[in-house]
């Protein structure tokens, strides 16, 4: 099967570079691009136009189902299915089940927010076109690199290739799919 | 440098006074390169198996050999075979557990806490401060786990897990032990899961330079665990993000881990145990006695490896502060117990401490002082601090000492206890001895595996805060 095209990457050699390399491709109005970095660039996101990670609405709604699930499951063993009285005390009150629903909640957080980086990540993944790409290789050591993708609207193959040089790409390569 | 700029009128004596440029700490020395970060961290990992080793393998897995040796000894005959007995019920069982948990915390406090704190420094020793809590963890789970004798009762029908026993009762939710079991356990999770969140980016750079080199097994398996890893920028602002998250959860989860553990004693009737002070003291003394392993650990391997660039005087000046402000904690909690158990009139409890200061195991308590309270002071000198080798020396002073804190909290309250006729003196027996050393190769044999196959540091947290990575170009001048 012949290889499509899948778009274009190109290099910058410092973080400087990319940062400013950034604002041109977001302010020209591209949707589907992105910025392979060897670590999180401070200001990046600002710079590529991101917004606000949604990975805390899943912390909470895990946190949340942690504190639930301790505070009900000791209710249930203690009171309701097999009530027995400990030391003349009542059967169920939430001062005593606050120290385990407290571990649920932080362990639940915990995997709730683990899982949705991955899932807002889309990851696992492990075939992509960036990592078929040899400049990958370099990619996660010391180089810095702006990806547009041949399926945004507005791409046109010249424009976005005199885009990234005039931005100051050091090289340009296709990747394909 | 900035100037200020100000509208309204300055005093006269500004313009005479220069402002001193308060100097950053470089956290990575010789003005390296990114790719020099890869290469140093990668190489360890990528070079021949060195000879020293093997043999350290060798040793820990003999000395680990011991604890294996012993549990098996335990669970076939009983747990008689340890020292333990009426009145001393509670002795090295706990004391390893609460040692081992204590030295755990100080890997969270530098993943964690330092994180939320935005201490840069912490980047270059996180990754094997937070292995080192993951295999404390394991060493301190083996003591409450096989205390009990036959493992399977203790585990599998609910004493420890909520699942009915064998007369469909449930566990005692009210009881300090039981809390103790979700907050080990959660913590060990946790741990785990945040240092292989922090692993992510690191494995994909072993994958691809294993892909690169020809080695194809190991960069399947590299890659395997690094996810498909892309260094995306949309990716990485959801793993800050879910970083961030687990390091604020991190925070309270630490401090509650040793608080929870503390209540085992607190929530107790015994004099000694009985006290409000515990749960602060008790995490004081975790992240004073983790902060000592660390520098047990780190010292030899920045020696070994050559990492002085990476791991500088100065995060050796921070851990030694640490130590010191931790370790005065320590001391004024010891002091304020036994204030209060003289101003609190009880002549019980009055009586406890002065029993171990003064009684049958005032060597210990003396150990415990000299150690705790009197090592750390030495770090008030930056001759001392600068002097790798005492530093070295000293942390190993820090690590004994808090082993008998906990030895002495435990068993002098137990030996003397409310009925005389009942008092007693406890010594560990063969068995309990071999046991315990043994973990010190349990927890060898893991730190090696860990330095020959994961990167010892996060190289993406790293080239973050070097000043090549600032986009505005890492000085002032702009």
């Amino acid at each position: 099967m012949a290889a499509t095209f899948y778009g274009l990457m190109a290099r910058f050699d410092t973080a400087p570079d990319i940062y400013h390399a950034a604002q041109q491709v977001r302010d020209a109005g591209y949707k589907n691009w992105d910025c392979i970095t060897p670590f999180p660039v401070h200001g990046l996101d600002g710079a590529m136009g991101l917004g606000r990670s949604n990975v805390p609405k899943f912390s909470l709604l895990g946190g949340l189902t942690g504190f639930t699930t301790g505070m009900s499951m000791i209710w249930f063993t203690g009171a309701f299915d097999y009530p027995l009285i400990v030391g003349g005390k009542p059967y169920f009150s939430p001062l005593f089940a606050f120290p385990i629903s407290y571990e649920l909640t932080i362990l639940f957080t915990a995997f709730a927010t683990i899982a949705g980086m991955f899932i807002l990540n889309w990851l696992p993944q492990h075939y992509h076109p960036v990592l078929k790409s040899k400049e990958i290789l370099r990619g996660l050591d010391d180089a810095f690199y702006v990806v547009i993708e041949a399926r945004d609207p507005k791409f046109d193959l010249n424009r976005a290739k005199a885009l990234l040089s005039q931005a100051g790409a050091k090289e340009i390569s296709e990747l394909e799919a | 440098m900035a100037h200020a700029h100000t509208d309204h009128p300055a005093p006269a004596i500004l313009a005479e006074v220069k402002p001193v440029a308060f100097p950053r700490a470089t956290l990575v020395e010789n003005n390296r390169s990114f790719s020099w970060v890869t290469e140093k961290i990668c190489g360890i990992i990528e070079g021949p198996t060195p000879r020293w080793w093997w043999i350290a393998f060798a040793v820990s897995g003999f000395l680990a050999s011991f604890t294996v040796a012993g549990i098996i000894y335990l669970v076939s005959t009983g747990v008689g075979v340890w020292g333990h007995a009426n009145p001393v019920n509670w002795a090295w069982d706990i004391v390893n557990f609460v040692f081992w948990i204590g030295i755990g915390h100080a890997g969270t406090l530098i993943s964690a806490i330092l994180c939320l704190l935005r201490q840069k420094w912490r980047t270059s020793i996180n990754r094997a401060a937070e292995a080192m809590t993951i295999f404390a963890v394991v060493c301190a789970g083996i003591f409450p786990v096989f205390h009990v004798g036959r493992v399977w009762f203790a585990v599998l029908p609910g004493y420890l897990f909520p699942f009915p026993n064998a007369n469909a009762i449930w566990p005692n939710f009210r009881s300090p032990l039981e809390w103790d079991v979700f907050a080990v356990s959660t913590y060990g999770t946790v741990s785990v899961l945040f240092w292989y969140i922090g692993l992510i980016p690191d494995l994909a750079i072993l994958r691809d330079r294993f892909y690169r080199s020809g080695d194809k097994l190991r960069s399947a398996l590299y890659g395997f665990f690094a996810m498909g890893w892309r260094g995306s920028n949309r990716h990485w602002s959801n793993y800050e993000m879910a970083y961030l998250v687990l390091a604020g959860i991190s925070t309270p989860l630490v401090l509650s881990v040793h608080t929870i553990v503390s209540f085992d004693f607190a929530v107790s009737l015994l004099p000694g145990w009985h006290t409000t002070i515990f749960p602060p003291y008790f995490v004081a003394g975790a992240i004073f006695s983790g902060f000592g392993m660390v520098l047990t650990l780190m010292l030899p391997l920045r020696a070994i490896f050559r990492l002085e660039d990476l791991i500088t005087q100065y995060h050796i000046d921070c851990m030694c502060k640490i130590i010191l402000a931790t370790g005065t904690i320590v001391g004024y909690a010891y002091g304020m117990e036994f204030f209060i158990a003289w101003y609190g009139s009880n002549p019980y409890e009055g009586f406890a401490f002065i029993n171990r200061a003064f009684g049958h195991y005032a060597w210990a308590y003396w150990i415990m002082i000299s150690c705790n309270v009197v090592t750390p002071q030495f770090f008030w000198f930056k001759s001392v601090r600068r002097n790798i080798g005492l530093v070295w020396i000293l942390s190993i002073f820090v690590n004994v000492g808090m082993w008998f804190e906990r030895f002495v909290i435990i068993v002098t309250s137990l030996a003397r206890d409310f009925l005389p006729s009942s008092w007693g003196y406890y010594s560990p027996s063969a068995v309990e001895i071999f046991t315990f050393f043994g973990t010190f190769g349990v927890f060898g044999v893991l730190f090696l595996l860990f330095i020959r196959f994961l990167p010892i540091m996060p190289m993406a947290e790293i080239k973050a805060v070097m000043p090549q990575a600032d986009v505005h170009g890492g000085h002032d001048k702009h």
